[in-house]
């Protein structure tokens, strides 16, 4: 349960008891072979702190997420690779460990989601467009009508 | 008595509410000129009175008033001035008074300024805002009432939380709140426009520059909070995807996509009702922002079943206002005539691009943050959605979005001529070549390929923005004489927009720089040590006890030398606060403008002698705050443009003739 967020200062009093610095990674956990420590890193950085609100075990100091940062180091250090430790510690622990969800049935609507809004988007996009397309070789858009040009003369007046 | 006084300028000051709203909105239906004049004394008052009230909470604070429940939870008496006056809005009651302060100031500032709005139009714009006021007034009143007295009052107070007693975060709430909050202008125009059945391109210039200077605030806000992130949390990163973070993002992005169609409402009368639903989504994010930290829904959907008062109160204000909105908009949305007609290669087109990819960007951060709540709530199950997951939604989107917006300005409205554009942007394309190349070479291969994919962003916005700008005066083609006294002519949007477009350049710069190569060192170390990072070595010197005005702070004194030469000696602490029981990191940094050498200190070890040391070495990471200061400048600049000042439209028409421009 640690670091506050940067806009965090809204949820002030709603954090309150969460709250101290992230000084997560201890020195003797650092792994001697910088190739090894870099993908524990990484590794570390999919991985959600169980007990904390929304923070990687490379952000945490609870010692929960101290205990999976050793765990993972340990496993790199037995020679597994990135996917047999992300696999060992989803066995154990369950989907919900990890940062980046897995493609399931109840995440569908998170990873479609966005691709699905760009879709629709796209094709509300393209026939707005189609719509508007009134331009063609020789013809202007269509010009401000009576009307609207006395409105238009009337609100810049109004303006002085 | 004096909050009390507070207290009753507050309870005044929800029925001048209600008066700015109701009288003029039956007066502008009625067309009776009386009923719709009230709404600009009304908003001047009700302005005057939150003041009154926010003056009175302050007051207590000042003077440490503990017979106040507010005071007591939220200072001491030990506490710096400064945090006595930013600790009244940093807490959840005073915030959400700050939130008012801001909305009525907005609302007194139309009222004060809109003397060349149409009188039905600011009546309404009045009244909806004083509706706004009526809703948060009595969320204040009903459950976050901040005059509350306590009995016996205690000798001394609980304290502010010590990460929040310090100057960047004392000063970043107000930047925040005055965008959240000036998205509400959008929102009211918007709504008194769907009342009147009316948008045109006068209705735009009205609403741009109060949608520019909500953007810009926000821009600044947001800005701050990643500032102070990355030196007071202890290890240099500066954006998390936190959801509280992603409640401030959306009505950005939001805003942002609002900003540049009401562009093209302005000078081509099109995307007239579009405009209008993004001025009703912005505010809606805002009010889901305040919902989603204020109700502490995200702490834990269990904590807020338990004790909902807060949030279902605000839930309801969202509710109305969204859904109120929304169901005027589905009704005389579809009577708005559309306006000018354009290719789909053109300026027009190139703004309708900018807003799907902004628009699908909002709802990428929406999905992410919003459905795991929804999951927690309905019981379907836990899931975790974190940065690698925005990471590789968001950023895909963001790609097209930035390769759009430098080649966007080239294009001329109804119709353009892609070719031609691309061909005058072939500066920036070499410098895409070049800064990936020089990248490569110096970082022996360039590290991840994201990180090539960063820089030649960079290079592209930062290059494409200034070859736009030089394009339009002419740069080179034309006497130099002749082209400085067209950039002195130039319209102030046409800066803004140049100076904001490149600044994004030199955000992702930065951005790209820290997370792909930063280096770090995490040791234990004994007065005299050293230690290596990035070529700079750090001496730990000594370590000293201080004593703050309420803290006890270790002190510890860094030297760092490159190659024999000082560079400079870092001060990180850490210190306690005694009230709290809280210890905080003061990180110690040096910047150089092109990275940043960082220095905190941690615990020390069991045995004593020594201290657990971070060392870190942030490349380019300055730049981002640089490029995000600066995008607030350029909104800033566009806001000074003269035709958004009071009768600019007829004299910038005589004006033009003396000036050879394009006109923008």
């Amino acid at each position: 349960m640690t670091r506050i967020l940067p806009a965090a200062l809204l949820a002030l009093s709603l954090t309150l008891p969460a709250l101290t610095p992230a000084l997560a990674v201890q020195p003797e956990e650092v792994l001697p072979d910088p190739a090894l420590e870099s993908r524990a890193r990484a590794i570390s950085q999919e991985l959600r702190c169980l007990v904390c609100q929304n923070q990687s075990i490379d952000d945490s100091n609870a010692p929960l997420a101290r205990d999976l940062r050793v765990l993972v180091r340990d496993r790199l250090q037995a020679g597994d690779s990135d996917a047999k430790v992300m696999e060992y510690v989803t066995d154990r622990y369950g989907d919900y460990v990890l940062l980046r969800p897995p493609f399931k049935a109840t995440t569908l609507v998170l990873w479609i989601g966005p691709f699905a809004v760009l879709l629709l988007g796209a094709i509300g996009t393209f026939l707005f467009l189609r719509g508007r397309r009134g331009v063609t070789a020789g013809t202007d858009t269509a010009p401000l009508s009576a009307d609207e040009r006395r409105r238009l003369d009337a609100l810049l007046r109004k303006d002085d | 008595m004096i909050p009390e006084l507070g207290h009753y300028a507050l309870v005044l000051a929800l029925f001048v509410a209600l008066v700015q709203s109701v009288p003029p909105l039956v007066g502008a239906a009625t067309r009776n000129g009386a009923w719709m004049n009230v709404a600009v004394p009304a908003a001047i008052a009700q302005m005057l009175l939150v003041l009154v009230a926010y003056a009175a909470l302050t007051w207590a604070h000042v003077v440490s008033d503990f017979s106040v429940l507010n005071v007591v939870q939220n200072s001491h008496s030990a506490k710096p001035m400064l945090y006595k006056v930013s600790g009244v809005w940093g807490n959840h009651e005073g915030s959400m008074m700050l939130w008012i302060v801001m909305l009525t100031v907005f609302g007194a500032a139309v009222a004060m300024f809109g003397r060349n709005l149409p009188p039905t139009l600011k009546a309404r714009v009045l009244a909806v805002q004083g509706l706004i006021g009526v809703g948060f007034l009595l969320f204040i009143l009903i459950t976050s009432n901040p005059f509350i007295r306590v009995v016996p009052a205690p000798i001394d107070g609980n304290d502010l939380n010590p990460l929040l007693q310090d100057p960047g975060l004392a000063f970043h709430p107000p930047f925040l709140y005055a965008g959240y909050v000036g998205f509400s202008m959008a929102f009211s125009f918007a709504v008194a426009a769907l009342i009147e059945g009316r948008v045109d391109p006068a209705w735009a210039r009205w609403v741009r520059p109060w949608t520019l200077a909500a953007w810009s605030t926000l821009t600044m806000g947001i800005a701050m909070g990643s500032w102070w992130a990355y030196y007071e949390l202890g290890w240099g990163g500066w954006w998390y995807w936190d959801p509280v973070e992603n409640a401030s993002f959306m009505p950005w992005l939001a805003g942002t996509a609002l900003l540049h169609s009401a562009i093209v409402v302005e000078k081509r009368d099109a995307l007239k009702s579009w405009t209008i639903l993004l001025s009703i989504v912005t505010f809606s994010l805002s009010l889901m922002g305040t919902f989603l930290v204020r109700s502490g829904i995200l702490t834990s959907v269990h904590a807020f079943a338990v004790d909902p008062k807060r949030g279902v109160f605000i839930l309801v204000l969202l509710a109305i206002a969204t859904g109120g909105s929304l169901l005027l908009y589905s009704l005389r949305a579809p009577s708005l005539k559309a306006g000018g007609l354009f290719a789909p290669i053109s300026r027009e087109g190139a703004l309708v691009m900018n807003n799907l990819l902004l628009s699908t960007a909002t709802a990428t951060v929406f999905i992410g943050t919003l459905y795991p709540l929804f999951l927690d709530i309905l019981n379907l199950g836990k899931v975790s959605v974190g940065a690698p997951f925005f990471n590789a939604t968001f950023i895909p989107v963001a790609i097209p979005m930035i390769v759009a917006m430098v080649v966007g300005p080239f294009l001329s409205w109804k119709r353009a001529d892609l070719w031609a554009a691309l061909s005058r942007l072939w500066i920036a394309g070499v410098a895409v070549v070049v800064a990936v190349a020089i990248t490569a070479y110096v970082k022996a291969g360039g590290g991840p390929l994201l990180a090539l994919v960063g820089i030649a962003l960079a290079a592209w916005a930062f290059v494409g923005s200034l070859v736009e700008f030089a394009d339009r005066i002419a740069l080179f083609r034309t006497s130099f004489r002749n082209s400085w006294h067209r950039a002195v002519h130039l319209p102030r949007s046409a800066w803004g927009m140049t100076i904001a477009h490149a600044c994004v350049g030199l955000s992702i710069l930065g951005m790209t720089g820290t997370s792909a190569w930063q280096t770090e060192s995490i040791t234990a170390m004994k007065p005299g040590d050293q230690t290596t990072v990035a070529g700079y070595e750090f001496r730990f010197d000594s370590i000293g006890l201080v004593d703050g005005p309420n803290f006890k702070a270790e002190r510890g004194v860094f030297t760092v030398t490159k190659d024999g030469r000082s560079i400079a000696t870092l001060t990180p602490e850490r210190r306690s606060y005694s009230t709290t029981r809280m210890t905080t990191t003061e990180s110690a940094i040096h910047t150089t403008v092109f990275s940043d050498l960082y220095v905190a200190l941690g615990d020390p070890t069991q045995n004593g002698t020594a201290w657990i040391v971070r060392i870190y070495h942030h490349p380019l990471v300055p730049w981002i705050w640089i490029g995000g200061a600066g995008m607030m400048l350029g909104g800033l600049v566009s806001l000074t443009d003269r035709r958004f000042r009071i009768g600019a439209p007829e004299r910038r028409r005589t004006a033009g003739k003396s000036a050879p421009l394009p006109a923008e």
